[in-house]
């Protein structure tokens, strides 16, 4: 018996010494590989830092209101951002995203205070700055180009963060936990601020 | 059957060879940002100046307690990010070197008396150094690189070195721990007049 385990153990090592040989070429330039557009859309939100702070602070803010306000943004979040993502892509045209500062600062400094918004406001801010930075998303994609399902996919990431973040945030009950999560939002308002700062620069 | 312990051992093997990897970063960021994420991080703790003020204050909210020892590393970022935003608008502010001292001073003395004054008067003198600290981030910012990653490295560091202060201060529940921190505030405090000498000469 003990023989036997030690052989299966043996192997197991062998095999993934074996795989250390693995020849495999770093092709990480997503154009390159070709993921399609719903993994693009997928690797938009998680490679750009000004979309995934924002829907990370409103996850948090969320989940620091509870159960009810969260379901409503887990929903609310992703089809507001694919309604203005798809408003975007045809009537908008591709711009920076200074404003983007203000997301930071507005989620940021409500996560620090810990304000107390009832569902229906979470769920009208949910709407509005998922349908905000939608519109700056889908106004930089190329409609005749499966524009459609990289929003698909951008959507699909969004509802994916959120309910991570809001069932991490829900059950917390020690204090200096709840504290942590109200520090995470002082330093998403102080980045906001610095942002605003490069804005005006 | 395996046993639960040899299923963990194969596991915990598999997992550390797929670390092995040897792939070539090639991952699609705009020019600079993982550049500006580290200069941001390494920022705050590349002077010593910075470094000890930011423990002093994560030391002195640790003596005070609940609710300083969480209301000090929430209010430091934010006014910090307004000082840092005026150093990136370019708005004059003299005295900046003798003000980042005297918070080493003042900080240190505090932590090393034991300090107690109110809890608005501690976040306004805390505030009112970190306008000196922030500033001075800001006006040394590098050219040319990305505005959120720089922000959001350089505000987690402060909040970090602010976490290392209160856990350093934690050992304020002994008597030993109460005198050793009455001693860290003192060198705190003379390195305060260090760098305050250097300003002078």
């Amino acid at each position: 018996m003990m023989c036997a385990s030690k052989h299966r153990r043996s192997i197991t090592l062998a095999i993934a010494l074996l795989s250390l040989l693995l020849p495999v070429r770093a092709e990480g330039h997503l154009p390159t590989i070709g993921l399609g557009p719903v993994y693009d859309g997928i690797f938009h939100l998680l490679l750009s830092p000004e979309d995934l702070i924002p829907v990370i602070a409103l996850a948090l803010l969320a989940g620091q209101r509870g159960a009810g306000s969260s379901r409503r943004v887990l929903w609310v979040l992703p089809v507001a951002w694919f309604a203005g993502g798809f408003t975007g892509m045809f009537i908008g045209t591709p711009r920076g995203s200074a404003l983007t500062c203000f997301s930071f600062l507005l989620l940021g400094g409500l996560i620090a205070a810990n304000a107390k918004l009832s569902v229906s406001l979470t769920t009208a801010l949910a709407a509005m700055l998922g349908f905000f930075h939608g519109y700056l998303n889908g106004s930089g994609i190329n409609r005749f180009n499966d524009g459609t399902y990289a929003l698909v996919g951008l959507a699909l990431a969004v509802f994916v963060v959120v309910a991570l973040f809001t069932s991490f945030v829900i059950p917390l009950r020690r204090q200096w936990a709840l504290i942590v999560v109200r520090v995470a939002g002082s330093w998403i308002a102080a980045s906001g601020l610095l942002m605003l700062g490069w804005a005006l620069r | 059957m395996n046993s639960p312990k040899e299923t963990t051992t194969r596991f915990v093997t598999l997992l550390l060879t797929f670390f092995l990897y040897a792939q070539a970063v090639q991952a699609h960021v705009h020019k600079g940002e993982a550049v500006s994420f580290l200069s941001g991080l390494k920022h705050p703790i590349s002077g010593l100046d910075h470094v000890v003020a930011m423990i002093a204050v994560g030391l002195w909210g640790a003596q005070l307690g609940a609710p300083a020892i969480w209301v000090l590393p929430v209010a430091f970022p934010m006014v910090m990010a307004m000082g840092g935003m005026l150093g990136l608008l370019g708005v004059p502010l003299p005295g900046m070197e003798i003000g980042i001292a005297a918070s080493a001073i003042l900080l240190g003395a505090a932590v090393m008396t034991e300090l107690r004054p109110p809890l608005a008067l501690a976040a306004g003198l805390v505030g009112f150094f970190a306008i000196f600290h922030g500033y001075a981030h800001g006006s040394e910012l590098p050219a040319g690189e990305s505005g959120l990653l720089y922000s959001i490295g350089f505000v987690m560091a402060t909040g970090c070195l602010h976490g290392v202060g209160i856990s350093i201060g934690l050992v304020h529940r002994w008597n030993w721990g109460q005198r050793a921190l009455r001693v860290a505030g003192a060198a705190i405090a003379l390195a305060g007049m260090f760098f305050m000498w250097r300003v002078f000469v």
